[in-house]
């Protein structure tokens, strides 16, 4: 089976080593994460990870199974990259001399809507956001001026679907049939 | 002016709280959650909790085994038995990784077990302290959930969640990781039992159209075959497997763990699965029409060769996790519950039937199996000692009514194959991980569990001696344990796997022996060795009847195999009945 392009999207409680958890289920079954990003998501106190993999269709379902089923994660989803929109963000650090010949700036910033943010006379550092290949054809352009350092962050995604997180949590406190206003107290 | 106990105690009336050191809450915990027995050892990271547990005797039984992994596999057979969860305790560092074993065993094989393993004081994590070891990163890959406290107030909120995450759901172990400081610093205590957690929830809504649909694919089936797993028990479904297999009258086979959740005397009961299982359920697979799958993971070795299973067969898998469903076998129809709950539902949509003649099939398979390899092993009449013969004979003469323990290789295939089980959780072994050494510390814990059982052990010699010392424990607590060594001075499966498939090499496979029933001299349990058929049954029965303790060192055919067998790669259709 043919191996694509998947965007993991999980939500998480905020419980020590649940990062570790994770990457142990993709490490027992040999796939490598290209990219990872964590934050707080827009519900407090809830985690979210967002993993890129090259893996199979059938071999995702796996592993977001048995990611679902860890003690501590609320919520996995998984998405090709045409369910979602994202955006990795790059900067390049670049020698100034190597950017003053043409009309190199110009070319950067209108046609790659790149963004310059800082500017000394040894170098010049360059933000630009979009998707991957976006990235690397910037730098590409920039190689021969003389790229002095290059980083790349981990891919951020946003899901087309209309049902967001709260609803599912909502969903999850439906169908668990202890509400936390009915636990019983002991002594 | 009050004293400040005084005031202390006004609060705590005004409050609902006492103020207690979180070594003392910890047992308290332990106390609300209705233990009564830990398997331990101590050691200078965990010596506040000891220190309290000398005064909870009577409440808290602690065991001191000899090893830590003896203790783990006590601690997982005693819940085995029980199906409550069973309490380890270990200090840090050594006692910590020591555990490992038993929590990788108890995890493969779904037990719930809290383990409690010590840390070392909470600012001297990440230092490379004295008998430090980062015991959540070790344990990570082989645990249901891990978490360290480093202050005491949160010690009973982790200890509620773990028992809760450990016996609800999949059950799994648990381990806690609790620094010295957390244990001698105080706290205001109060235990509310855990049941509920945001992002764990292990009771799945019933999904009725699913349970429909099964009853239309169990009605409409001509040879059905029901694999009934480990699940069945967890679960407490033994009577709703009975009852649904009964009415729809669909012949039954169990996997390894699976096995004393169906009455092996049962006309529908047609055997064990597996590489090592009986010859009708593993070779009908292949013709079964439809198979219902329950409580069980397909496993490799009861499987074989993917590629080849059950291609004739749909498949209906009700399994409570969901990460076992289209994992190795894909399912036709997958009812994502309990087991119990599932049949419950099931029972009353499916029709009363029966399959006379597909019975017939798994009869002739049984007939061939008798005259290729069950007479001449457990029946023989000349030659020298077979395990089968002794399964056999310890089978009638506790008419399937004791607890059987076993160790690993050759010793539990054979138990699995000729030990007739009436009562369910009557078999403890170890599964998934097939951990040589788990049989004599789990007999303690079985016995422990269940002391009104007979509780008979039957081990190799090799996995005997990589637990040898439990028999100090066995001495400590006169655990009245019989303990059954079939000997045949070999790593017997990995003999026979040399025979077969290595070219008769014995690489590593033979072992010099000492004398056992000195041994057992020495650790004050009674002995005998049995090296003739004419002894063997007198021999039994004065183990069984001896009180206490006692040892038997059977001397085993040395170069037996155990048939049949579905070799690797092959499919379940290619079990061999013969040696070749």
């Amino acid at each position: 089976m043919n191996k694509q392009e998947f965007t993991i999207s999980l939500f998480t409680e905020d419980h020590i080593g649940i990062l570790s958890q994770i990457t142990i289920i993709l490490t027992r079954r040999q796939i490598n994460i290209e990219s990872i990003t964590a934050s707080e998501s827009a519900v407090k106190g809830v985690q979210m990870l967002t993993l890129v993999v090259r893996t199979t269709a059938e071999m995702v379902q796996k592993v977001a199974r048995q990611m679902q089923k860890l003690v501590d994660v609320l919520k996995v989803f998984v998405h090709t990259s045409d369910e979602i929109v994202y955006q990795e963000l790059a900067l390049y650090k670049v020698k100034t001399t190597g950017l003053m010949s043409g009309n190199m700036i110009d070319h950067i910033v209108r046609d790659h809507n790149a963004l310059i943010l800082e500017v000394s006379p040894e170098y010049m550092v360059i933000e630009k956001t979009g998707h991957k290949t976006q990235i690397n054809e910037l730098l590409h352009v920039l190689e021969p001026c003389g790229v002095l350092q290059f980083v790349r962050s981990g891919r951020v995604a946003i899901t087309r679907q209309v049902k967001e997180l709260n609803a599912y949590l909502d969903e999850m406190d439906e169908a668990n049939q202890y509400k936390p206003d009915n636990i019983d107290t002991i002594n | 002016m009050k004293t400040e106990k005084e005031t202390i105690q006004v609060k705590e009336q005004a409050n609902g709280f006492e103020t207690v050191t979180g070594a003392e809450a910890l047992l308290r915990c332990l106390v609300e959650e209705g233990v009564d027995t830990i398997f331990g050892y101590p050691g200078g990271a965990i010596m506040p909790v000891y220190d309290r547990l000398l005064d909870y005797k009577g409440k808290l039984n602690h065991i001191l085994t000899r090893h830590e992994q003896g203790a783990a596999h006590a601690a997982q057979a005693y819940a085995m038995v029980t199906g409550k969860p069973g309490v380890c305790f270990a200090t840090s560092g050594p006692g910590a990784t020591n555990l490992i074993t038993g929590i990788a065993n108890a995890y493969l094989d779904s037990v719930p077990v809290v383990f409690i393993t010590a840390q070392v004081v909470s600012n001297l994590i990440g230092t490379d302290a004295f008998q430090e070891t980062d015991i959540l990163g070790v344990s990570m890959p082989v645990v249901k959930w891990n978490a360290q406290v480093k202050k005491s107030q949160d010690i009973p909120e982790t200890i509620a969640k773990a028992f809760f995450i450990a016996k609800t759901g999949r059950p799994g172990p648990v381990v806690i990781d609790i620094t010295k400081d957390a244990q001698y610093e105080k706290l205001d205590f109060k235990y509310t039992k855990c049941n509920y957690i945001r992002s764990y929830n292990p009771h799945i809504p019933l999904h009725t159209r699913a349970i429909e649909s099964a009853a239309i694919m169990i009605n409409h089936a001509e040879k059905p075959l029901i694999l009934a797993g480990h699940g069945v028990l967890i679960s407490g479904a033994e009577n709703e497997l009975l009852k649904f297999a009964e009415k729809t009258g669909i012949p039954v086979a169990l996997t390894l763990l699976g096995l004393s959740a169906f009455p092996t005397g049962h006309r529908l009961y047609t055997g064990y699965l597996g590489m090592h299982g009986n010859y009708g359920p593993n070779f009908l697979t292949n013709e079964a029409d439809l198979i219902i799958a329950i409580g069980m993971r397909f496993d490799d070795r009861v499987t074989g060769n993917l590629k080849k299973y059950a291609k004739n067969a749909r498949i209906i898998h009700i399994e409570i996790d969901e990460a076992e469903i289209n994992k190795n076998v894909i399912v036709d129809l997958e009812i994502n519950n309990d087991a119990k709950e599932v049949l419950d539902n099931l029972i009353p949509l499916v029709q009363k039937k029966s399959y006379e003649k597909w019975l017939r099939e798994f009869r002739i398979c049984d007939k061939t199996e008798y005259e290729k390899v069950i007479r001449s092993e457990t029946k023989p009449e000349k030659g020298k000692l077979k395990m089968g013969e002794v399964v056999r004979l310890v089978s009638e003469l506790t008419r399937g009514d004791a607890i059987v323990v076993t160790d690993v290789g050759q010793n539990q295939m054979t138990v699995a194959r000729y030990y007739s089980f009436s009562n369910p959780n009557s078999l403890v072994t170890s599964g998934g991980m097939g951990t040589m050494g788990f049989g004599l510390p789990a007999s303690i814990g079985a016995k422990i569990g269940k002391p009104d059982k007979q509780v008979v052990a039957f081990l190799g010699d090799g996995g005997f001696q990589m637990t040898i010392q439990e028999l100090g424990t066995i001495l400590h607590y006169r655990i009245p344990v019989k303990i059954i060594i079939l000997n045949n001075g070999f790593l017997g499966m990995v003999r026979q796997w040399q025979d077969m498939f290595y070219s008769k090499r014995h690489a590593s496979t033979e072992l010099v022996n000492p004398d056992f029933v000195t041994i057992a001299k020495g650790y004050r349990i009674p002995a005998k060795i049995v090296s003739e058929r004419k002894e063997l049954k007198d021999s039994l029965v004065e183990m069984l009847e001896t009180e206490g303790p006692y040892l038997l060192d059977i001397k085993i055919d040395k170069e037996a195999n155990v048939l049949p067998m579905i070799e690797p790669g092959a499919s379940v259709s290619e079990m061999t009945l013969t040696y070749k």
